[in-house]
């Protein structure tokens, strides 16, 4: 494909055939080897067709080949002429991580760490099947599908502060139930309060180095050795169900005929059909946000448990990056309304931006991008470039580059936790199979990724971390 | 007969499935699909659930098929081991499929390495040369 570099990490496929815009991919040489391996620049360039897509179809540097949309794909759609699309947001609505500090150091917790992730791993429900601790009725599920990580702390699961430190306040208010089927309510009802399986994981880490001391300050990260608790998963089987189900009533409703993929079916975004994919969605991501506070109350409960204590864990931040959103953005000088894909992208606003809670109003929202299970994470703050650079959006991950399959026919799972034991990193999971496909050789650089994103200024680099303790759904 | 082949994907699970006709190419198809999370020989056929399905095309009428039995391990834990009497049948307006899928419920005796988030229609594929090969990619 014809690729023009046209800045440091910044390449550009020009406006070609039906493209109604050029699409920009945000990517060092090194990482664009991968990218360019795979389909997700055929991928980027089929968003950048469709209707009412503003200013550029983005691609983020740990991007990879998705379904329609590539993961790691950031598009914008004007609110009236435009789409909202399943494909551009992912099978895991709400695919998300959430950060907790503590006030434990690495040495505070050397004795208990065994113990405490053992904890962790018997109260967190994790793996494939495995059902939640609570039986819900669907009544109670509407509720959470409207209400989010609100229902949760209302029912006694985490803080009130904790809501002012996620995304959308835990809560996106346009969701409504009508939409979800009883088939995403049967999928959603067992798995509340789950893990799940695949790339999520729970991580006990510990502060590695910190790069912006004021930021690191804004967000309760003081000094390396700091511990703190990173949470990845989503809206499970009720998430993946909704957009199974929106993919084939949009493709019923508006036909995939011309379509390069049938995953790229949309339905404008004011029509009943766009509106209720996108009320549904919303719902999802409530979900998830109830999942990953739920989640959160139960490491506290554990860290109090074995430690003592639970005080001054506290939330840093809960990020989505399997999403579409309704946001305010620069266009052409003038503020404009947009539908907003983030599929595999990390929402990434600068400071003074009003949707960022207060207390991180002058650093920038925090940007919590996990590696590969045993490699580090990084934090990053949002910038004022990200706004006319990415609709104020930066990678969300490693990435994978092997095949799982590939990854289990050439790792085992228990040498792996052998591995990270010498290093002094813990290894817990339901499948040891599933620790293999999870390797962390099977997944792109995730130091070269944060990178990228810094020195374009998608995300400013704030903190390194690394595991001490790994749970592997 | 070879049933099926697990195929490379960066980030998730494509498989191809063969079979004399297309019901036996889906029957291949979600043991293919069941193998990416768990060791489906395994399986003792001790619970049936039978399922009926449409698709307004082939295509969609295997997405929903397989949609079923992820469907069937998300809400009953049910592990599928076999596929009886699968028939495919055309209809006024695309197709009907039926079948009982056979299994266990999962137990502590299976190890689940994987979940299938969703099937997808990305690379999908039915092509009938000397009998009928099925191309899948599902999202896990």
């Amino acid at each position: 494909m014809d690729l023009r570099k046209i800045g440091d990490n910044i390449w550009e496929i020009a406006k070609q055939g039906e493209m109604r815009v050029p699409a920009l991919i945000y990517s060092s040489a090194r990482l664009l080897e991968d990218i360019r391996r795979d389909m997700t620049l055929t991928q980027a360039r089929n968003v950048a067709c469709l209707p009412g897509i503003e200013r550029m179809s983005y691609v983020m540097p740990d991007a990879h080949q998705g379904y329609g949309f590539p993961i790691g794909g950031v598009a914008a759609f004007d609110l009236d002429g435009g789409i909202i699309s399943p494909g551009g947001v992912g099978y895991d609505i709400n695919c998300g991580v959430r950060l907790l500090k503590t006030d434990y150091t690495e040495t505070d917790v050397a004795a208990k760490r065994k113990e405490l992730l053992a904890e962790i791993f018997k109260e967190v429900p994790a793996g494939v099947g495995k059902g939640g601790v609570t039986k819900l009725s669907r009544s109670v599920l509407k509720e959470i599908l409207v209400k989010g990580a609100e229902w949760a702390v209302e029912n006694g699961y985490g803080r009130k502060e904790d809501l002012e430190r996620t995304e959308e306040h835990g809560r996106m208010e346009d969701a409504a139930t009508d939409g979800i089927s009883d088939r995403a309510m049967e999928r959603g009802i067992p798995q509340l309060g789950t893990l799940g399986s695949g790339n999520h994981f729970l991580e006990i880490q510990k502060v590695h180095e910190i790069y912006d001391d004021a930021a690191a300050r804004a967000f309760g990260i003081r000094a390396p050795g700091q511990v703190l608790v990173m949470v990845h998963c989503g809206s499970r089987g009720l998430g993946h169900q909704v957009a199974t189900d929106y993919i084939e009533s949009m493709a019923s409703a508006f036909g995939v005929k011309g379509l390069p993929d049938r995953e790229l079916v949309h339905a404008p975004f004011k029509s009943a059909e766009g509106q209720r994919y996108y009320r549904s969605m919303c719902a999802a991501v409530n979900y998830a946000f109830a999942n990953r506070q739920m989640i959160a109350h139960w490491v506290r409960d554990v860290f109090a448990r074995v430690l003592g204590s639970a005080k001054g864990i506290d939330q840093i931040y809960d990020v989505c990056h399997n999403v579409a959103k309704v946001e305010t953005h620069d266009v052409d000088g003038r503020p404009k309304r947009l539908v907003v894909h983030r599929k595999g992208a990390t929402r990434s606003f600068g400071p003074g931006r009003p949707e960022v809670t207060e207390c991180y109003r002058s650093a920038g929202q925090p940007v919590i991008i996990p590696g590969s299970m045993g490699t580090a994470s990084f934090v990053l703050a949002g910038t004022p470039e990200a706004e006319s650079l990415s609709w104020s959006s930066t990678a969300h991950g490693a990435g994978r580059v092997m095949s799982r399959h590939e990854a289990m026919r050439r790792f085992r799972g228990e040498k792996i936790r052998d591995d990270l034991a010498r290093r002094g990193i813990e290894l817990r999971s339901t499948s040891w199979k599933g620790v293999a496909e999870e390797a962390a050789e099977a997944y792109k650089d995730v130091d070269e990724v944060v990178r990228v994103s810094h020195e374009v200024g998608l995300g400013r680099l704030v903190a390194k971390v690394v595991p001490v303790g790994v749970m592997k759904g | 007969m070879e049933r099926y082949r697990i195929l490379p994907h960066t980030a998730d699970g494509k498989f191809q499935a063969f079979g004399k006709t297309l019901g036996e190419a889906f029957g291949n198809a979600a043991l293919a699909m069941s193998s990416l999370m768990f060791d489906w020989t395994e399986v003792e056929p001790r619970a049936r659930h039978f399922i009926h399905v449409r698709g307004t095309d082939r295509e969609q009428l295997l997405v929903k098929f397989l949609g079923e039995i992820v469907y069937l391990l998300d809400t009953k834990k049910f592990l599928l081991g076999k596929v009886d009497g699968l028939r495919i049948r055309p209809e006024f307006e695309g197709f009907s499929l039926e079948a009982v899928l056979a299994g266990e419920t999962l137990s502590d005796r299976h190890e689940l390495h994987g979940g299938v988030k969703a099937v997808t229609y990305h690379e999908l594929k039915i092509e009938e040369c000397d009998g009928f090969t099925v191309q899948v990619v599902v999202d896990m």
